[in-house]
């Protein structure tokens, strides 16, 4: 970004929003969350996909996932509880059926990878590690939804850490773990990230929840369980974010719930150096623009030029900030 | 190419207590949308609903030659229906479309049977105009509980569409279900005659459908409607199982649908409503 050369002090309107996370240098801090944007390419007609920040894909195995029967989804006030399970075509069909596209559209692609087991996770990065078009592996140690792996690895300290630096050692990528918040301190979990080598973190992945139909008695998923995401989720996914950023170094990437720019700003000014946007691309798949330029009107109006300049800096005034949470 | 309007409701007729067409200004996507298509709506009143919900795009509306809207046929049954029942003149309801596989209209001399169970009538207002456009001759099976839940027969009978209707307890047409008079039409054609099935409603009666079309060794399509998340194919939720070697595989209705064969889909393994 630079000043307007006609002596307003107004700035461009072509500003850099551009962030660094770690060693991604991305367009602007707006990153399309896993899971809740196919491969990326079923919007390609619709939305450019080079003028986002990423594209963090859906979770990938090794191989191809059936995930659960239906219903997935429940709508709940504000928010929805999901238990998809995972479906997907696997890192191999990935890589020859949708990555070409994606790379053609110049999107920033961050691949969210997933393992039953360690040796998985290192697989499926290492396939990841030898294609050109990649930017980094998000690691999926928190789905709520599936029996094996992912949040086995999530919940406990040194799964945490056993993955992200068996990841560390197979690929030269960012490696960016996902937490999970279906945790008693999520800050501990962030620092075991970036112990073991982490290059960022990502969160927070869904609350897990249930839903039931009083009626019938029944679960309204078929899973019985799924995970909660939506703007119900986002005070408690901003407060995650603020209490990582004051516990590490790592570049934090937050999310939940974003539904407008000033959502994505309260994750910026907690200390997310780039946000997610997931369940609000459901609602609004032209969500980006709106963002993009909601977040030119916002430094423009504040005279901050670059957006790293807004990252963690939250204002506790004096005296009033003994009774919160370190 | 999708569009993503705040379309002004023109008009909200209110057709019983749980049934309403509503009418949206929603020109690009309606000059836009095939037979079959859907869009995503939602009244703009903040998080509760959150999503988005899917309709058929019932008619296409025109002032001459201008298209100029769309309309929405709406049973009233949750909070999202429930709004867009209650919805008025100059009231803004987000709507995204056109979406999803459309139907693809038969050739005349083959015939076009249409078969519809409540607000299941919704697609075949435009697949009627397409198949009269192509003067394909075509019927409507149209069932409902009692006779105040048929609507809007006069503009199918206006395209020179036979109509057949059923209610349950016998008020208009025969009494009984849809599938009956379809599986006596369906016995007593010649197998030399073709036709074509095109159906829509709940789930059971699709199921129903497929299985005579299966034994009158007739094509069938059907046009499915479970939950949905986005219609766009972001989210993985309205996944319909389809036949796939020895086991169900589950792909994305908003995509590769909502038009299926009907002898693809394993109706087993399908949620029902």
């Amino acid at each position: 970004m630079r000043p307007s050369s006609n002596g307003t002090g107004l700035w461009d309107t072509d500003m850099d929003l551009s962030v660094n996370v770690g060693s991604l240098h991305l367009k602007n801090p707006f990153i399309a969350a896993s899971g809740c944007f196919g491969y990326g390419v079923e919007y390609a007609s619709s939305v450019d996909l080079a003028s986002l920040g990423g594209v963090a894909v859906k979770g990938l195995f090794l191989k191809e996932r059936e995930g659960h029967p239906p219903p997935r989804i429940v709508e709940t006030p504000a928010g929805m509880i999901n238990a998809i399970g995972l479906q997907g075509i696997g890192v191999h069909r990935f890589v020859s059926e949708k990555l070409p596209e994606l790379r053609r559209l110049g999107a920033t692609v961050f691949v969210n990878i997933c393992g039953s087991t360690l040796d998985e996770y290192c697989e499926v990065a290492r396939v990841l590690s030898d294609v050109e078009g990649v930017a980094a592996i998000e690691v999926n140690i928190s789905c709520p939804n599936i029996k094996e792996g992912g949040i086995q690895f999530g919940c406990s300290l040194s799964g945490t850490y056993d993955v992200v630096s068996a990841i560390r050692k197979v690929t030269s990528l960012p490696v960016i773990p996902k937490l999970t918040p279906n945790v008693t301190d999520v800050a501990s979990f962030a620092r075991a990230a970036e112990e073991a080598g982490a290059d960022a973190v990502s969160l927070v992945n869904t609350f897990l929840a249930m839903a039931i139909d009083v009626e019938t008695r029944r679960p309204k998923l078929t899973n019985v369980l799924g995970g909660l995401s939506g703007p119900a989720i986002r005070p408690i996914a901003v407060r995650m974010v603020y209490e990582c950023h004051q516990a590490v170094k790592l570049p934090i990437i937050g999310m939940g719930g974003i539904m407008t720019i000033d959502d994505a700003l309260e994750f910026i000014i907690a200390g997310a150096a780039a946000v997610q946007v997931g369940t609000a691309n459901f609602v609004d798949p032209l969500i980006w623009d709106k963002l993009i330029g909601g977040l030119t009107d916002y430094l423009t109006r504040h005279r901050i030029a670059r957006v790293s300049d807004l990252v963690g800096r939250l204002t506790i005034p004096a005296g009033e900030h003994e009774w919160i949470a370190s | 190419m999708i569009f993503d309007v705040a379309a002004e409701v023109i008009d909200n007729t209110h057709l019983s207590g749980d049934y309403n067409v509503i009418a949206l200004a929603a020109p690009t996507i309606a000059a836009a949308a095939a037979p079959g298509q859907f869009v995503m709506v939602k009244p703009i009143t903040g998080l509760d609903p959150l999503l988005r919900r899917p309709f058929s795009i019932f008619e296409i509306l025109r002032n001459g030659p201008d298209v100029v809207g769309l309309s929405l046929l709406n049973k009233r049954v949750g909070v999202g229906t429930s709004l867009l029942y209650g919805a008025r003149a100059g009231d803004r309801i987000a709507c995204l479309g056109p979406l999803g596989r459309p139907f693809v209209p038969v050739a005349a001399p083959e015939e076009a049977w249409m078969v519809a169970g409540g607000v299941g009538l919704a697609p075949f207002a435009t697949l009627a105009e397409a198949l009269a456009a192509r003067k394909v001759p075509s019927a409507l099976f149209y069932g409902g509980r009692r006779s105040a839940d048929l609507y809007r027969e006069e503009f199918f009978e206006a395209l020179g569409v036979r109509l057949v209707l059923t209610t349950e307890d016998g008020s208009r047409g025969q009494r009984g279900r849809i599938t009956g008079p379809l599986e006596c039409a369906l016995a007593e054609r010649p197998p030399d005659r073709p036709v074509t099935i095109y159906a829509c409603g709940p789930t059971p009666m699709m199921r129903l459908v497929a299985d005579l079309a299966a034994r009158f060794k007739r094509t069938a399509f059907v046009s499915l409607e479970p939950v949905m998340g986005c219609g766009m194919g972001g989210c993985y939720s309205c996944v319909v199982p389809i036949r796939h070697g020895d086991r169900p595989h589950f792909v994305r209705s908003c995509l590769e649908g909502p038009v299926f064969d009907a002898a693809v889909v394993k109706w087993d393994g399908l949620v029902g409503h």
